[in-house]
């Protein structure tokens, strides 16, 4: 490729960046040097900080502390039409064009010459594109094109792409890939934010590393270096917790059942899900590991009856069922725990009414209730989960952690059987996360069973007697929580083979066309 | 947790009176009632006596019945504009009726477009999603179309208010006013239905988070129809009071009401965007509103002037209200 072996100036220069958010510090020391027509990969497991960084750099949220010089000069992009102005320009994962706009009032509305435009989208694959066609009516692959050709057409000295081939057909991201590549050619640069490997390999010159919020390094890219790249995502993470200890609870009354729990096959929804397989046992804790958007929110929502899927089956004990509505799912004795609080409890009501929600859903228990009756139950469930009621009149004044237990106090006291928690554990404290592995530990103990999607690795271990690992919309690898160290679920996440240490073949096994071009 | 409570830090007379006026919103609009009763009494010594609050409760109940109905749907995010339409609906049918038929035929034909509307409104808000303020103004407006063409059917008839009604509307057993032989029953009911049944738990969940409400399994076209069906019904109850109260039956009869029903609710603490409030509140408002009226109606302005003033005090009072309970 084209690395530059003489010392240049770099074009974008990030130091020191910073930026927290109340007690928790998204980004502590983070760093991203770019240099002129180069292909520059942003890498970091979730959480490691990346969309912050990349917010701060287009202006959509201003850092606490650090320096940004573009073209050697300290800039402070304030707003994103001052990154704009100052050469850089972002193509974000979800598409930019107004909806109900057509696409040259989309183009007019950010002063996007046409020519350039038109010319810029027949290169990348899309011969006859209506300009007048409203952006709704338009598929979202050729959306993420379209804004993508918008960014070209201004051509900006830096261009950021996040996930830009996540949702495109194969002929198009190769377009896109080798659109990019050439970009760099031409004296311009790129930063490249992708969870696949192949395409880093392919594309980029050098690839900057965070990890919990700080840049841990930068490496050129070569072969077989994704696995210098994924050990230093992770870092040295030396306190392996025992695993033994979490896993004892359950191996007693692990009775042997005819059939799972719940089984799972070949599960098929829009572009985000291909074929999902599995099951889970009564009695066990599967953990559901994948990075972001890989596809676990639209299997955890077809599990618990939001979305229909468009193919593949759902069984409960061994019955095949059907879920118009999570109503279906509750009364198969399934019970989802979004990631989002605010998704799940009514925040101007109280801790009792919150928890027994789920009593009074169905028309016939619309009648009184019986209040000594709920008391008990509630109760019951708040000594269990220990939540802080001292605030409970309205659950909007509890902290995170407790309104998260909240969440799940309600499946307890309904007596769900099987619990989908999504990632149950993002952003409360240390103390509350315990007690949650505990009590998901104590209800596998008594026969339930959990499927747990964690984006938070060291999870796995301490909670799960199984994990299943979901990359591009399928199931690509099944662990046994004994070989599920981090290191092993952050290369199978990233959809590398397991045991391939020296691992040399996934980078020379590029798409041909990739290997190809120049 | 540690059962040691932190010593809250001593707050200064005016947030501890605010903090107290938070948890106990009905106590400043009872304070804010009583005011107005005051100075109705300085303004005209004398007028505040036994027969003057018989007629204020008259005048009072109906209006709190359809704010009940407001209520109820504001506390989903909805509304229910329909309310005169079919308050009128139901009274003038009932008038009509009663010449020719008997008496409970003559009722059911008066509830029929009542939970009809109301159950147009329920699939309509609930299972397709109309916006509940188009949704119910809609039926309203078609409502008062069927009643006019429903007028010419019944010009040569002629109308009667039942006597029933009349004792209902405007009698009085021991000075208090007949009208609250239903209301206080309606009152309990509603009061009762909001705190201790599963339907009301359901309607200040949805209005709270209809995402969080829907994963707890509640069926949401459900709810809202069933609500709507309900805020008919008690509508159709209330022209059927009003016509008694009146006694002069109208194509227009209840629609003066609408507006001040809306204004009750919202006067008593119940949020327009849902999962906050309680009948309790309304009930006040109600009484406040009625109570303001005759205040404005004796200081002898002409009409447009009180008609300002009234929708000032409204408004004042409600934003003053919401800064005193909300506790932020």
């Amino acid at each position: 490729m084209t690395t530059n072996p003489l010392p240049q100036n770099p074009l974008l220069d990030a130091t020191g960046v910073a930026k927290n958010y109340g007690a928790v510090a998204a980004l502590r020391n983070a760093s991203l040097s770019v240099l002129p027509g180069e292909v520059h990969a942003l890498m970091g497991a979730n959480g490691a900080g990346k969309s912050t960084l990349v917010k701060i750099l287009t202006g959509a949220i201003r850092a606490d502390a650090g320096r940004i010089l573009i073209r050697g000069e300290a800039r402070d992009v304030r707003s994103p039409a001052a990154a704009r102005r100052a050469g850089l320009l972002p193509v974000y994962q979800e598409p930019a064009l107004i909806p109900d706009l057509d696409v040259l009032s989309n183009l007019r509305l950010t002063g996007t010459p046409v020519e350039p435009f038109r010319a810029w989208v027949r290169e990348l694959g899309i011969p006859n594109l209506d300009i007048r066609e409203t952006a709704r009516d338009i598929p979202l692959a050729v959306l993420r094109v379209l804004d993508l050709a918008r960014a070209l057409a201004v051509e900006p000295d830096v261009l950021l792409l996040d996930e830009m081939t996540a949702a495109l057909p194969a002929n198009l991201a190769e377009k896109v890939l080798e659109v990019v590549r050439r970009q760099g050619n031409s004296g311009r640069s790129v930063i490249f934010i992708s969870h696949r490997f192949v395409e880093i390999s392919a594309l980029c010159d050098r690839a900057t590393v965070l990890r919990d919020g700080a840049t841990v390094g930068v490496v050129d890219i070569e072969p077989g270096v994704e696995e210098k790249i994924v050990e230093m995502m992770l870092g040295a993470r030396i306190e392996k917790t025992s695993v033994a200890a979490a896993r004892t609870a359950s191996e007693a009354p692990t009775v042997k059942d005819s059939h799972p729990r719940l089984s799972v096959r070949n599960l098929q929804l829009g572009t985000k899900l291909h074929d999902v397989s599995f099951d889970l046992a009564n009695g066990e804790v599967a953990g559901v590991v994948a990075l972001e958007g890989q596809g676990q929110d639209e299997l955890f929502a077809a599990l618990a009856g939001s979305i229909r899927p468009a193919g593949g089956t759902i069984a409960v004990d061994g019955a095949q069922v059907r879920f118009s509505h999570p109503s279906d799912a509750i009364r198969a004795g399934i019970a989802y725990v979004p990631g989002d609080r605010t998704e799940a409890l009514a925040m101007q009501r109280s801790v009792r009414e919150n928890i027994a929600l789920p009593f009074s859903a169905a028309f016939r228990k619309w009648g009184p209730i019986k209040m000594r009756r709920e008391r008990w139950v509630v109760s019951s469930a708040v000594a269990r989960l220990q939540i802080d009621t001292r605030a409970q009149g309205e659950v909007r004044r509890l902290s995170g952690g407790n309104q998260q237990k909240v969440t799940i106090a309600r499946w307890i006291a309904a007596d769900a059987r099987t619990i989908l928690c999504f990632d149950p554990t993002r952003g409360i404290d240390v103390g509350t996360k315990q007690e949650i592995y505990k009590l998901l530990r104590e209800l596998a103990g008594l026969g339930k069973s959990a499927l747990f999607y964690t984006s938070e690795l060291e999870e796995v271990q301490r909670v799960c007697d199984r994990v299943i690992v979901i990359f591009g919309g399928r199931v690509v690898d099944t662990f046994p929580v004994e070989l599920a160290d981090e290191p092993a679920l952050m290369r199978a996440a990233y959809g590398l083979p397991r045991g391939a240490r020296q691992d040399v073949g996934i980078l020379a096994d590029v798409r041909p066309d990739a290997e190809a071009a120049p | 947790m540690s059962s040691s409570v932190t010593m809250p830090e001593p707050a200064s007379f005016g947030r501890r009176l605010k903090r107290f006026m938070a948890d106990r919103p009905l106590i400043p609009l009872i304070i804010l009632l009583i005011i107005l009763v005051a100075i109705l009494q300085v303004l005209r010594p004398g007028i505040v006596n036994e027969r003057w609050i018989a007629n204020t409760a008259k005048f009072a109940i109906p209006l709190a019945i359809l704010a009940g109905c407001q209520t109820m749907t504001m506390l989903t995010g909805g509304i229910d504009l329909s309310v005169g339409t079919v308050a009128t609906m139901s009274a003038f049918i009932m008038a009509t009726q009663i010449v020719n038929q008997n008496p409970t035929v003559a009722f059911i034909l008066a509830m029929l477009p009542a939970v009809l509307i109301g159950l147009v409104n329920g699939i309509g808000v609930g299972v397709f999603r109309v916006h509940p303020l188009i949704m119910t103004l809609g039926t309203s407006l078609i409502g008062t179309g069927f009643l006019q063409v429903y007028q010419r059917t019944v010009i040569a008839s002629g109308a009667s208010i039942p006597d029933f009604l009349n004792w209902l509307g405007t009698g009085l057993t021991y000075g208090f006013p007949n009208a609250l032989f239903l209301f206080v029953p309606v009152a309990a009911l509603i009061v009762f239905t909001l705190n201790r049944t599963g339907f009301g738990r359901l309607l200040y969940a949805v209005g709270d988070n209809e995402r969080a409400a829907r994963l707890s399994g509640v069926r949401y076209w459900q709810v809202i129809t069933a609500l709507y069906v309900i805020s008919g019904l008690l509508a159709g109850i209330t022209g059927l009071l009003y016509i008694g109260l009146i006694k002069a039956p109208s194509l227009s009869l209840a629609e003066p009401l609408v507006l001040p029903s809306v204004a009750a609710a919202v006067i008593g603490g119940t949020s327009i965007f849902g999962g906050r409030g309680g009948y309790m509140g309304t009930i006040v408002g109600a009484l406040i509103l009625t109570v303001l009226t005759t205040l404005l109606t004796i200081l002898q302005m002409p009409e447009g002037g009180r008609r300002i003033l009234f929708g000032f005090i409204v408004l004042f009072v409600t934003a003053a209200y919401l800064r005193i309970i909300e506790d932020r």
